[in-house]
């Protein structure tokens, strides 16, 4: 027996979260004793680097090579897992919560019977049925599930396990799978993506700037602060909405949830809509020359004042420190 | 073009969150329901491919009594009609399953709803009705536009988007800015109250994960203030306090 773990790629190397997931399922294998787990990495991808999936607990990748499949087809990325799950006699997947790994993940569910729970953050308790345990509300609230159905898939939220660090290179198998036209029905015309920046709902810290940066030719100080701590960069909803910032970078109940180990807010005043976005965060830093603003409340550190003054001493500190 | 647009009964994004009976309940006390506002954006979209096409559009929720104030909302926005699937929404497989059976006996074109809803944030049920009824999904979606039966949809990704193609029919979770939110005016109000509102019964109680209790995440600390001529005090404590450094 064994877990099946479904890892994303990001311009050529695994993604951090989907490593994690390698990891949690490393835990739940010893917990549940389903012995060893199984990586399946799909598309174009580099064997040492599958190799490296080792370290974080996976015993062997197998690789689907069909270049197909190095962009995120839904569809056919579905398809290739359900096949290895049957393949390699699996009862549970692991993934990571993400925009491709939520829509593989669903279509997945069906074609296995298998019980699906979201934003999982952490082990399953097995000591009376499948209870897991899950983030709601954007993250103002946990519930514990009931999985009834013998296969299982769980999307692990971000920060849910430490990454494990030493685990012996995986063996690296190449996997047939069969897939048809219907697998590719639609088709992806180009992808758009900000190469060689750290992606935010990837980053471990994130810097995030607000109105009250009072415009886009002002970001350059945080652009400076999130290179120094090799963070990624976000914004509130009003800064994506009036397009200072792009889309992507709106973190919030309706743009991206973060939940970095350090998130630092500047000029944001923490509507609800926002805290919601960022509440799974470990550690909070607002900047902010309003000393009412809400966002306090849900800092664990603050500083009031005037954030052209403070951001950039703070880049200073920080370059003297690291 | 036949549109379907499913929509959630949810918490308005203020709420205060609490549970009751012993933990295994929402509490609902004083607290604003809204259409979901994933789904908002969904229905929005829907409404301008609905006149587009002079096509028709239909909205659907799985909830009890209580949802069908949020589900006429949805009429003064612009659908034509809408259906209740009559039972409390037990988990996202449970959902998918009525959605999959209504959408095929409506046989619908498009079928749109929010990327996920609010208060599960499953973000799963789309893609579950996709593979129940055989047809493509998508999610995020956060542009939408028809050529005929070809749909051009850009695809929010970490980092950017993927910009994509398919056929009718299909099935997208959408996002902003695939279009600005609706507010209903007075026409449609009272055009609303005429418009047809289905209940119909489940078609399955099959669950596979079902929420059984509840939790709150432990209290807040309090923030912790620094003063603003002495950052260097902030980074020790970012270093050897909260260890992140």
């Amino acid at each position: 027996m064994s877990i099946l773990v479904y890892i994303e790629q990001s311009e050529g190397k695994v993604k951090k979260t989907s490593l994690e997931a390698v990891s949690f399922a490393n835990a739940l294998a010893a917990k549940t004793g389903e012995g060893e787990v199984i990586a399946v990495a799909l598309g174009t991808l580099d064997s040492g680097v599958l190799a490296g999936v080792g370290s974080a607990g996976a015993a062997k990748v197998l690789h689907v090579t069909d270049p197909r499949l190095s962009e995120g087809v839904i569809q056919a990325h579905a398809s290739a897992l359900a096949q290895a799950f049957s393949k390699v006699g699996a009862k549970t997947l692991v993934l990571a919560k993400s925009s491709l790994g939520d829509a593989v993940a669903a279509r997945l569910s069906i074609k296995l019977g298998a019980g699906l729970v979201s934003n999982v953050v952490e082990l399953p308790n097995i000591s009376s049925g499948y209870q897991v345990k899950r983030s709601i509300f954007t993250g103002k609230a946990f519930a514990e599930a009931s999985v009834s159905t013998e296969n299982k898939i769980l999307a692990v939220k971000k920060n849910a396990i430490d990454l494990k660090t030493d685990g012996a290179p995986a063996a690296v198998e190449t996997f047939e799978v069969s897939l048809d036209a219907s697998d590719f029905a639609s088709k992806i015309i180009s992808t758009e993506r900000a190469t060689g920046e750290v992606l935010l709902p990837e980053a471990d810290i994130v810097v995030s700037g607000g109105r009250g940066m009072k415009g886009p030719e002002n970001w350059g100080m945080l652009e400076e602060l999130a290179k120094t701590l090799g963070a990624a960069t976000g914004c509130s909803k009003p800064v994506s909405d009036i397009g200072w910032r792009p889309h992507h970078e709106h973190v919030g109940q309706t743009g991206i949830k973060v939940a970095p180990s350090l998130y630092i807010a500047i000029g944001i005043s923490g509507a609800i809509q926002h805290l919601a976005g960022v509440n799974s965060s470990k550690n909070i830093v607002v900047i902010n020359k309003d000393p009412e603003a809400p966002f306090f409340k849900a800092a664990d550190y603050g500083i009031v004042g005037d954030a052209f003054e403070i951001v950039p001493k703070l880049t200073e500190a920080l370059k003297a420190e690291l | 073009m036949k549109i379907l647009v499913c929509i959630t009964h949810v918490p308005d994004t203020t709420s205060k969150i609490q549970f009751t009976a012993n933990n295994t309940k929402f509490d609902t006390t004083g607290v604003q329901f809204i259409i979901g506002p994933y789904d908002d954006y969904a229905l929005a979209r829907a409404v301008e491919l609905r006149d587009q096409t002079s096509g028709t559009l239909t909205v659907l929720n799985v909830g009890e009594v209580e949802t069908e104030p949020t589900l006429r909302k949805a009429l003064a926005i612009g659908a034509d009609d809408a259906i209740r699937v009559n039972s409390v929404p037990k988990d996202s497989f449970f959902v998918a399953k009525q959605i999959a059976h209504y959408a095929k006996e409506g046989g619908y074109d498009l079928i749109l709803m929010g990327r996920e809803s609010i208060d599960f944030n499953g973000g799963m049920v789309h893609g579950m009705v996709g593979e129940l009824l055989g047809i493509p999904s998508f999610s995020p979606v956060m542009k939408l536009e028809l050529e005929g039966t070809t749909v051009k949809m850009a695809r929010e990704i970490e980092g950017g988007k993927e910009i994509l193609e398919a056929s009718l029919p299909l099935i997208a979770g959408c996002q902003e800015p695939i279009a600005e939110w609706k507010i209903p005016n007075m026409r449609g109000i009272m055009s609303a109250r005429t418009k047809p509102l289905n209940v119909v019964e489940p078609v399955s109680q099959e669950t596979q994960a079902e929420a059984t209790s509840y939790q709150l995440p432990p209290a807040k600390g309090a923030v912790k203030l620094i003063d603003k001529d002495n950052v260097k005090e902030l980074v020790r404590l970012l270093k050897n306090e909260a260890k992140v450094l």
